[in-house]
Formats: structure tokens, C-alpha cells, sequence
């Protein structure tokens, strides 16, 4: 499984020569298997670098959304995929207790907030509301389930070819997780992360700000590190950057965590382009 | 042991917080938490007792109706809050694992999740003052 990042960065995108390194396009994803199937995670404003590296003969795109806010969706309305004719889409996406997910996306891609209304985009597009449990797509075995990050907001367990890559962008574990005091049944995202090869999680907050921003459904790189070593993670790719971290104080935050927090999980700073295979 | 639904693991959370009382079953209505504030009115910490199933907690603590009859678990607010999905609330009579009597009044609510499913109940319960 091959495993591209388009997009680093958490809440607002943040181009500049100061995050060049780690990027400042907001989530997004690339993960295709060894049979070179695709499925894309979340989008972000990453995702517009993504068609041109669509497999020739591409004929379906599956973009799973962790959520609706739009550090997680503001890139859909530019992805080139939604305007091309001979494409099958499927938008993936939590399901609410109100209305279904074309509706809630509809909320952006209609006027006044975007010019193109989603029912006229040229693909052909299946919109799937996921309740938590198995996804079904072709190639790839998928579980979703919720976790703690404010509104309804997945994460995902993937694996492809004998390996397995978890997605968790927004996570805040430590909200009702105590230190993993109270162990695996109590720790959101557990069951996701477990035994896991490659961890993408939430790294957003520094301790400092983390203190002021308790509840806001984000982690501190020590947190994750520590979610990682409870839940058995191979690898651990700190995830969600927060717009005001510049790439050397990403960079300073990696080389000075402690590395007792992440027990036997190896951490593995990945940049926008960058690609890591499982 | 499995991960708990993120709606049970939140509510758990919450309990930990509140000064009130609060006894925490999940959707097949077994006993996964109750708070500090709980254990001074059932006689003992969670943790001595860790988790029960439902047979269990519902005739360990009696309970009693007003004229210390035992009631059957089906008239507690809980099970009533799981098997019929709505809030119930109720006054009643436990002998907690201390040994004393204490008059209580509980509220339970359903926890459901954005599905539709029930993933468990929560009793908020006091001592009754009358």
C-alpha cells in the first residue's frame, strides 16, 4: 500500500516559505494498493494535486471524509475528478442524525458559497452516508468508526495487500482517555489504531496550547505518541499541523519529543509529496 | 476487551466530571461505570465492583418501593430507559453495599447514537430529601 500526502495541514490552509517543508494545503490523503485501486482521504485543499496523478484508465475515485468542517472539504469544489464525465465518484462521509451527507455538502457547494451546485458536477456521483463499521470498496478493506473530535467525525482502518494504515486527522483521545489509564476499551480510536503499521494522527497543538484548547478535538504530538504506544502502532505520522507551526518548529517538536512516550512505535515525519509505502 | 461505542466512552467522561451521581449500562444493559459521587450512595467504588451485567446490579441493591416492597428490575428507570427507549424516572428504596438504606430518585435517559442505535442508558439518580 503506497500512501501519499497532499495535504498536512489542520483548520486553514497556510502556503509560505515557512512551510514549505510540511506543506500548507489542509487534509488530504492518497492511498492506492498494490493493483494501483485508489481511495482518497478526506479533501482538503491537497486534494487539487491529486488528478493528474490519477492511474491511466482510472475509471472510479472514492473520497472518504472524516468530516465536514471545512479544513476537510474546501478542496472538493476543485477537484478536477468532479468535473470529468468519464469518472465514477463516490463521496464517503458521516452520517448525522438529521440530514444525509449530499444535503450537509450541499451547504458548500451551492451559491452563494460556490458557484457550481453539486447535482451539476459532470461525474457520475454516488454520495454514501457511513455508519460506523465495514465501507465496501472494491479493494480495499475499510472500517470506520466514530471518534472524539467535535460533530459527527470518523476514523478509518484500512488494509490492503496484508498491511493496514489508520486515519485519524481530528482526534483527541486524551479527552476521555485519562493517560490511557483506563486501557483499550475506554481510549477512542483504539480498536482502529491497534497493531496498526502506520498511524496518521493528529500532532495539531503544543502542550502549551493544548491547555487552552482542551475539548477543541485535537492532540499534541506527545499525546499522540503515547495513543501510538498504547494502541500498539508500528509507525506514527504526525498529522494536522496547525496553521501558525512553521517548519522548524515542527521540526523542533519531533527531534525533542520524548521518545520513551512512544514506546516501540518508530515516529516518521512526512512533508506534502512526500510517500511512504506499507 | 473491546472498545466502547465513542458515544458510552463521552458519557463516561462527563460522569467523571459531574458532582451528581450518575450509573453508566451499556446497550445489552451491563453495568460499565458509575461515578465517584455514585459510589458514596451505593456503598462501594466502582473499581471494587467493576463491571456487572444487568441481572446483577438490578436485584444486588434491592430495590424497594416506597412501602419496602421489592420492586422487580423491570420497574427500574434504567431497564426502562433500555427496553423502551424514552426517559423514566422513578422513587425508590437501595440497601447499598454498606448496608444502609437510602431513598433515592433517578432519571434515566436512553443513549442513542446518530444511527438510531441504543448503545446504552445513563441513570442520573440523588437521595430523595422527603
Amino acid at each position: 500500500m503506497k500512501i501519499t500526502l497532499w495535504g498536512t495541514r489542520g483548520s486553514l490552509a497556510s502556503p509560505g516559505p515557512d512551510t514549505v517543508r510540511y506543506g500548507g494545503n489542509t487534509s488530504c490523503v492518497e492511498v492506492r494498493n498494490d493493483a494501483d485501486q485508489l481511495i482518497v482521504l478526506d479533501a482538503g485543499t491537497g486534494i487539487r494535486r491529486l488528478p493528474p496523478r490519477l492511474p491511466n484508465g482510472t475509471r472510479r475515485v472514492d473520497v472518504l471524509l472524516s468530516h465536514l468542517h471545512m479544513d476537510h472539504i474546501q478542496g472538493l469544489g476543485f477537484f478536477d475528478a468532479l468535473y470529468d464525465p468519464e469518472l465514477e465518484v463516490h463521496l464517503w462521509g458521516p452520517s448525522s442524525t438529521s440530514l444525509d451527507l449530499f444535503t450537509r455538502l450541499t451547504r458548500y457547494l451551492s451559491p452563494p458559497l460556490f458557484p457550481v451546485r453539486l447535482r451539476d458536477l459532470d461525474c457520475t456521483l454516488h454520495v454514501h452516508d457511513i455508519v460506523p463499521g465495514p465501507v465496501d470498496i472494491p479493494g480495499f478493506e475499510i472500517t470506520a468508526a466514530r471518534v472524539c473530535h467535535p460533530g459527527q467525525t470518523l476514523g478509518y482502518r484500512i488494509r490492503a495487500d496484508g498491511h493496514t494504515l489508520t486515519y485519524l486527522s481530528d482526534h483527541e483521545p486524551m479527552l476521555c482517555a485519562r493517560g490511557f489509564a483506563r486501557g483499550p476499551e475506554w481510549t477512542s480510536g483504539h480498536d482502529l489504531a491497534a497493531d496498526t503499521d502506520l498511524l496518521l494522527h493528529d500532532a495539531q497543538l503544543t502542550p502549551e496550547e493544548y491547555e487552552t484548547r482542551v475539548g477543541w478535538g485535537h492532540s499534541t504530538l506527545e499525546q499522540a505518541a503515547r495513543f501510538a504506544a498504547a494502541t500498539g502502532a508500528h509507525r506514527l505520522v504526525p498529522f494536522h499541523h496547525d496553521p501558525g507551526h512553521d517548519d522548524d518548529l515542527i521540526d523542533r517538536r519531533n527531534r525533542d519529543l520524548p521518545r520513551e512516550l512512544l514506546g516501540a512505535c518508530e515516529l516518521v515525519p512526512m512533508g506534502e509529496g512526500d510517500t511512504l509505502t506499507v | 476487551m473491546a472498545q466502547q461505542p465513542i458515544e458510552l466512552i463521552l458519557m463516561r467522561e462527563l460522569a467523571e466530571l459531574l458532582a451528581t451521581p450518575i450509573f453508566v449500562v451499556d446497550g445489552a444493559g451491563s453495568l460499565v461505570f458509575y461515578n465517584e459521587p455514585a459510589e458514596g450512595l451505593l456503598g462501594r467504588r466502582f473499581e471494587e465492583t467493576g463491571p456487572m451485567p444487568a441481572e446483577e446490579w438490578s436485584t444486588v441493591f434491592g430495590p424497594f418501593d416506597a412501602d419496602g416492597r421489592p420492586m422487580a428490575p423491570t420497574e427500574l428507570p434504567l431497564v426502562i430507559a433500555l427496553r423502551e427507549g424514552h426517559a423514566a424516572h422513578e422513587t425508590f428504596a437501595i440497601r447499598g453495599y454498606d448496608g444502609t438504606v437510602r431513598s433515592l430518585e433517578a432519571t434515566a435517559i436512553p443513549l442513542i447514537d446518530a444511527r438510531g442505535q441504543l448503545v446504552g442508558a445513563a441513570a442520573l439518580f440523588w437521595e430523595s430529601v422527603s
